[in-house]
């Protein structure tokens, strides 16, 4: 479904230049929940970043569903994210001037779909995961773990082939957050979908279906993850 | 609408705050445009009262005259002249001048005569008392039923008082298109009596009123007209000679457009800086939009649209607040020179849609630069 390879990246120049991806290969496939696990500054989230087609690779090539999306223009690229992928951010970015339902809608609406066709949808999304009677309030008035289920939501409403999660319990408790994870294995993942979480929180580890372990830029073997897992 | 639009309405109008400021701050330099150039306008408008009330096709003046109210007179000779020259269908005389009329009471009002040709009565006014004719009665004179018409004790048929210590008689009520603008009531005469009554000067014929016989007629007197030391215009041109006179040669123009250009720089300053500071609390989420897959010309697309509806809102509002004003004012001042006007209407949307365009190009440009990996960075 997704395959990396030699990915590199670095930031800055001369002196401070600093190497975040030092040729990193990676493949993931439909069903699976791929965890990217490790230090910060390892480069997870710059990998994250360059396998969704957010962050531009020095080097190195990222085929999802067989194509390959950085030789894609700014505007396909675009696109090709808004089609095939979605993604629920550590601190959710929800507009907090949008009610629930509006806000779940947002894929729907950047792909011209009918606005009460949108809003039906994302009603219908929000029960998913539970929130059918949130729909009207606007996100600030939820807490923590419902505004996580409402970015799940949003990134699901379109049906996308990969989910990229960033750091999905880092604002939430333990109990909280092992119950979204554990939600999202059971209810979001399927055979035509990849999901790839990136996280340090090793309470979530046993929901995997397999973690990578990233350290200075490389991905390493992972010893002790794999014990956890 | 288009959804992407309807997403960008509600985060402009929940933001209620931000909204409330935008809004009124376009509102206020939009009414604060239009008023001014309103103003102005009437103020133009009114200074050219006599050229639009006498209604005549082409005017023969001094060179120096730059307004109808300050007219050099000319000797009987150019008349004459006029009448000669080819294309002319015919030229008659006009005395515009300032009378004194003492009332009942025995105070004095300062009042405009127009004294018009005793044979064709050429630029007289619309009766809505009396008879025209009855201008050649004795001491006949008829006053115009305007805002300034209640300065000499509201006359009726019949009334008399005295002009330059001469009598006179109110035989008729009469109607013109545009009261004057320096608020002195107006009485029309016949050429003779005005020229008798008023304080005679060597010459006496303020203006030559000409009626050419085609189009085409009107360059070829005009040149005559040159060759005869003096000076042949249109009523347009006449016109637009006094909208120079006031524009540029007594300040007004200077001064109008000095605070038109403040009122724009207070609506700019305001709006651009919250526009920008709306933008920057949701500078995240539009990144966030972009990672999901918005592309920036949509983005682009949001905020001119939010722009624009904060721009025509505000251009509403203060238009809506500035008519309603010169509205109010007439009522209470009737004689209150300010009309707004097709131009000044189009120079405070053209300033507006400045304002808004500059107002978007700043968010623009912030939008623009958002790497949605800083979203993922946090």
């Amino acid at each position: 479904m997704l395959k990396a390879t030699g990915v590199t990246k670095s930031f800055g120049e001369g002196a401070s230049r600093m190497m975040a991806l030092r040729g990193v290969d990676l493949a993931v496939d439909y069903g699976e929940m791929l965890y990217i696990v490790g230090p910060s500054g390892s480069g997870k989230t710059t990998l994250l970043s360059i396998i969704s087609g957010i962050l531009r690779p020095d080097s190195g090539q990222v085929f999802v569903k067989d194509q390959d999306i950085w030789a894609l223009d700014n505007d396909t690229l675009a696109g090709f994210r808004l089609q095939t992928i979605g993604f629920v951010f550590q601190d959710y970015h929800l507009f907090p001037r949008l009610t629930t339902a509006e806000n779940v809608a947002i894929p729907l609406i950047l792909r011209r779909t009918p606005w009460a066709q949108s809003l039906e949808k994302a009603r219908q999304t929000l029960s998913i995961v539970g929130l059918e009677k949130r729909e009207s309030l606007p996100p600030y008035k939820l807490s923590g773990g419902e505004q996580q289920r409402v970015a799940i939501a949003r990134a699901i409403i379109s049906s996308p082939d990969l989910l990229i999660f960033d750091e999905p319990t880092a604002s939430l408790d333990g109990d909280t957050g092992r119950k979204i994870v554990s939600f999202v294995k059971e209810n979001i993942l399927n055979p035509k979908r990849a999901i790839i979480i990136v996280t340090h929180d090793s309470r979530i580890y046993e929901y995997a279906t397999r973690v990578v372990h990233m350290e200075d830029g490389h991905i390493v073997p992972a010893e002790g993850v794999a014990d956890a897992h | 609408m288009n959804g992407l639009l309807r997403i960008a309405l509600k985060l402009l109008l929940n933001d209620r705050g931000k909204f409330a400021t935008l809004v009124i701050g376009i509102t206020f330099s939009a009414f604060l445009m239009t008023q001014m150039t309103s103003m102005f306008s009437g103020i133009l408008y009114q200074s050219a009262a006599n050229i639009i009330n006498v209604g005549a096709k082409m005017w023969v003046m001094d060179p120096a005259v730059e307004t109808p109210q300050n007219s050099i007179p000319m000797p009987a000779y150019v008349l004459d002249a006029v009448r000669s020259i080819p294309g002319v269908k015919f030229a008659v005389p006009l005395y515009i001048g300032a009378g004194l009329v003492k009332l009942h009471d025995g105070t004095y009002q300062a009042a405009t005569i127009i004294g018009i040709d005793d044979a064709s009565l050429f630029g007289r006014p619309r009766m809505i008392a009396g008879h025209i004719l009855d201008i050649y009665k004795n001491n006949a004179f008829i006053m115009v039923k305007d805002t300034n018409y209640a300065k000499l004790d509201d006359p009726k048929v019949g009334t008399t008082f005295e002009i330059n210590d001469h009598r006179a008689v109110v035989v008729g009520l009469a109607r013109t298109a545009v009261p004057g603008l320096f608020g002195l009531p107006t009485l029309y005469t016949t050429y003779s009596r005005a020229t008798q009554d008023l304080p005679p000067t060597r010459y006496e014929i303020s203006y030559i009123l000409v009626e050419p016989k085609g189009r085409a007629d009107i360059l070829p007197i005009e040149a005559a007209v040159h060759r005869l030391g003096y000076l042949a215009l249109t009523d347009q041109e006449f016109i637009a000679r006094n909208d120079r006179f006031y524009e540029f040669k007594t300040g007004m123009g200077t001064n109008i457009m000095m605070m038109t250009l403040i009122s724009f720089l207070v609506g700019l300053s305001i709006a651009g800086e919250t526009f920008y500071m709306f933008i920057l609390d949701n500078i995240e989420h539009f990144g966030a939009l972009k990672a999901i897959g918005a592309k920036s010309g949509e983005l682009i697309q949001m905020i001119v649209f939010q722009a624009l509806v904060v721009g025509f809102l505000g251009f509403g509002f203060g238009v809506l607040l500035s008519a309603g004003l010169i509205a109010l004012a007439k009522l209470q001042i009737p004689n209150y020179a300010a009309m707004v006007t097709y131009i000044s209407l189009g120079l405070a949307l053209v300033m507006v849609l400045i304002i808004s365009m500059f107002s978007s190009y700043i968010g623009i440009r912030k939008v623009t630069r958002i790497d949605p990996f800083d979203v993922f960075r946090g």
